[in-house]
């Protein structure tokens, strides 16, 4: 165990001694010009920053990321147990994931492998719908909003988002449950005599999650689109391009920092959502968070919980590897 | 840009869609909140209360979580706006070829499911204390705090980093050349210079924090803050209490944003006077009549 903490402390040490033997390096052999850290910001703010940032990166960041992954190899054990001769490294949860329980008599663990799936691919799905809900607005506000309307719309976009998460698919379940306003239309309207079960049949879960993140869309559509000189569009307009050729070869290719940045914060809120799930999602939902949620308060098996992160957090940053490479962009593109 | 009548019925259509879209669902629940019916309804309409704002405010859970998401956002802010700010000074200073790496590195909250950032904060902190023999920091307040901090210190430096890049070097070697220190020049030139996206990172470091469920949920360990606790509320069964807490936040929220419209107002009204005045005061030295510069 002690082992362990030589790490902790041993990993900020080291990154922080090659850091300054990096800037001493590139000093002496001239590739660097200007004074040292130290000498460019004096010793207390110097101090400050490297305390601050090694203190964030480290201790908030990258220790604990390593930790759980650490432990989504391990076996479940009780405390004192802990670091004796049967805390080995073992992939036993992993395996679980796919197969599921030793005395279960199925050959796969269908639940939690279509949970998963189902996850990632409603996600994908809901992420191309908000673009396609998204875009025509965030281009008419880029485009042709005066400056007054602008601000209504802003204005209008940000209010619903003051409002927490979990409020907000509350405010789902009001519209959609059996005696809601929706169904109380569908039946006044005799277009159904007895109520639909939206929320059973999960189209309360996706509909709340495509609108909790419908900001993290447009936002980064608007800025991106906005950036664009009208003059290119009058142009090509000029030049008898028909509307979809202006959008297709003019405004979606000028805007693909802020489709890939907009796709994958939805993608990743989407995928990560717990508050929804858990309001919206019946007994029979299937969604992955709340599964993860599981192994930790109800099932308390930890090492498995952490393994079931660790799954989802791989395919989060595959994901946004395959956005950024098929937009042929870098990361700090996309975050700005 | 001209579009056809067509065309602009069209997007007037799609635009009230979306905007039904975005608004109806709050407008529902917060018309159910002035309803007499126990189960959030809307219509028809039974009778016009304040019950439910009074059930809300009587709800003790519901009172100790809201403390305590003020709490853990105030500690939040003071934890996440220097971290914040030293990440983006250092992004400005580091060696090109360790940048893009330090950026993975710092960014990389942003993109990580929050379940994920309270899992590993609790598994690593639960580790840390114990070995350490800190057990006392091993505290829903501390742990959330720390969460939160990993993925808002992030906004925080990507807001700053912002402002930082149009900064202008020569004046912090000005002020040097002058005889200042360093820690003098940090206080005068540069925190200064950087204080409107210092405000605007606080701001949303706070409001991100206090509305923040998926990370919380995990790290708060046995506390409660005001999203879990409304969380298990939800999940009981729904009472129009619910919604009049949703009316609430929505109703300070407006008040904000009024206020604050107000006061960037008056500040964006005396900058342009001073502006005036300064441009005034210059023609006038250049006119050669120092009396009217006087005045």
């Amino acid at each position: 165990m002690s082992g362990s903490l030589a790490f902790v402390f041993g990993l900020p040490l080291a990154v922080v001694v090659f850091f300054f033997g990096l800037a001493a390096y590139e000093r002496r052999t001239g590739v660097a010009t200007g004074g040292g850290f130290f000498q460019r910001n004096g010793l207390p703010i110097g101090l400050y920053l490297v305390l601050a940032v090694g203190f964030w990166a480290f201790f908030i960041i990258l220790l604990p990321q390593l930790a759980m992954v650490d432990m989504s190899f391990r076996p479940k054990l009780p405390p004192s147990q802990m670091g004796g001769p049967k805390d080995l490294y073992t992939l036993e949860n992993y395996r679980y994931f796919l197969f599921g329980s030793t005395t279960s008599t199925e050959e796969w663990n269908w639940l939690h492998i279509k949970a998963f799936f189902l996850t990632i691919g409603v996600s994908i799905v809901i992420t191309l719908i908000n673009f396609a809900i998204c875009y025509p607005l965030a281009f008419h506000m880029a485009q042709s909003a005066t400056a007054a309307r602008l601000r209504v719309l802003l204005l209008l976009l940000i209010l619903p988002y003051w409002v927490n998460e979990i409020l907000r698919a509350f405010a789902f379940r009001v519209l959609l449950s059996s005696g809601g306003i929706i169904n109380q239309m569908l039946m006044g309207g005799g277009l159904t005599s007895e109520p639909i079960d939206f929320l059973g049949a999960d189209v309360g879960l996706y509909m709340g999650l495509s609108y909790a993140y419908l900001l993290m869309m447009i936002f980064p559509l608007y800025n991106a689109i906005e950036s664009l000189d009208t003059n290119q569009v009058e142009a090509a307009r000029d030049l008898g391009a028909p509307w979809w050729h202006i959008h297709a070869f003019i405004v979606l290719p000028h805007a693909k920092p802020g489709i890939a940045s907009g796709c994958t914060l939805v993608f990743m809120l989407t995928a990560g959502a717990l508050a929804a799930p858990l309001v919206l999602g019946g007994p029979r939902t299937l969604w992955f968070t709340p599964i993860v949620y599981d192994r930790f308060y109800q099932a308390f098996n930890w090492p498995q919980g952490a393994a079931y992160a660790f799954i989802l957090l791989v395919s989060c940053i595959l994901f946004v590897l395959v956005v950024l490479k098929a937009f042929r962009l870098s990361l700090g593109e996309i975050t700005r | 840009m001209k579009p056809g009548p067509f065309q602009r019925v069209m997007f007037a259509l799609y635009a009230a869609v979306f905007f039904l879209y975005l608004l109806g669902p709050l407008a529902v629940m917060a018309v159910s909140a002035f309803n007499t019916p126990q189960y959030p309804q809307v219509w028809p309409i039974e009778g016009v209360t304040l019950d439910w704002f009074s059930a809300l405010f009587a709800d003790q859970d519901m009172m100790t979580g809201l403390k305590m998401s003020l709490w853990i956002g105030l500690l939040v802010v003071c934890i996440s706006v220097p971290i914040g700010l030293a990440g983006a000074i250092i992004m400005t200073q580091i060696q090109p070829r360790v940048r893009s790496l330090y950026y993975l590195v710092v960014v990389s909250p942003v993109l990580t499911p929050g379940i994920i950032i309270g899992i590993s904060t609790v598994v690593f902190w639960r580790q840390f204390t114990g070995q350490t023999g800190t057990r006392f920091l091993y505290d829903g307040v501390v742990l959330t705090v720390l969460g939160q901090a990993s993925f808002i210190s992030a906004y925080c430096m990507l807001i700053i980093l912002a402002r930082l890049q149009r900064f202008d070097r020569s004046q912090e070697e000005a002020a040097l050349d002058l005889g200042a220190s360093y820690p003098q020049v940090f206080r005068h030139i540069l925190l200064p210079f950087l204080k409107p996206a210092l405000a605007s990172a606080a701001i949303l470091a706070f409001l991100s924090s206090f509305e923040n469920y998926n990370t919380t949920t995990f790290a708060i360990l046995s506390d409660k803050t005001l999203t879990t606790v409304l969380a298990g509320r939800v999940r009981q069964g729904s009472t129009p209490a619910i919604s009049a807490l949703a009316v609430v936040i929505v109703a300070v929220t407006i008040i904000g944003a009024i206020a604050y419209e107000i006061a960037k107002r008056r500040t964006d009204a005396a900058a342009a006077r001073r502006q005036r005045a300064a441009l005034e005061a210059e023609e006038a030295e250049l006119s050669g009549t120092p009396a009217a510069a006087m005045g």
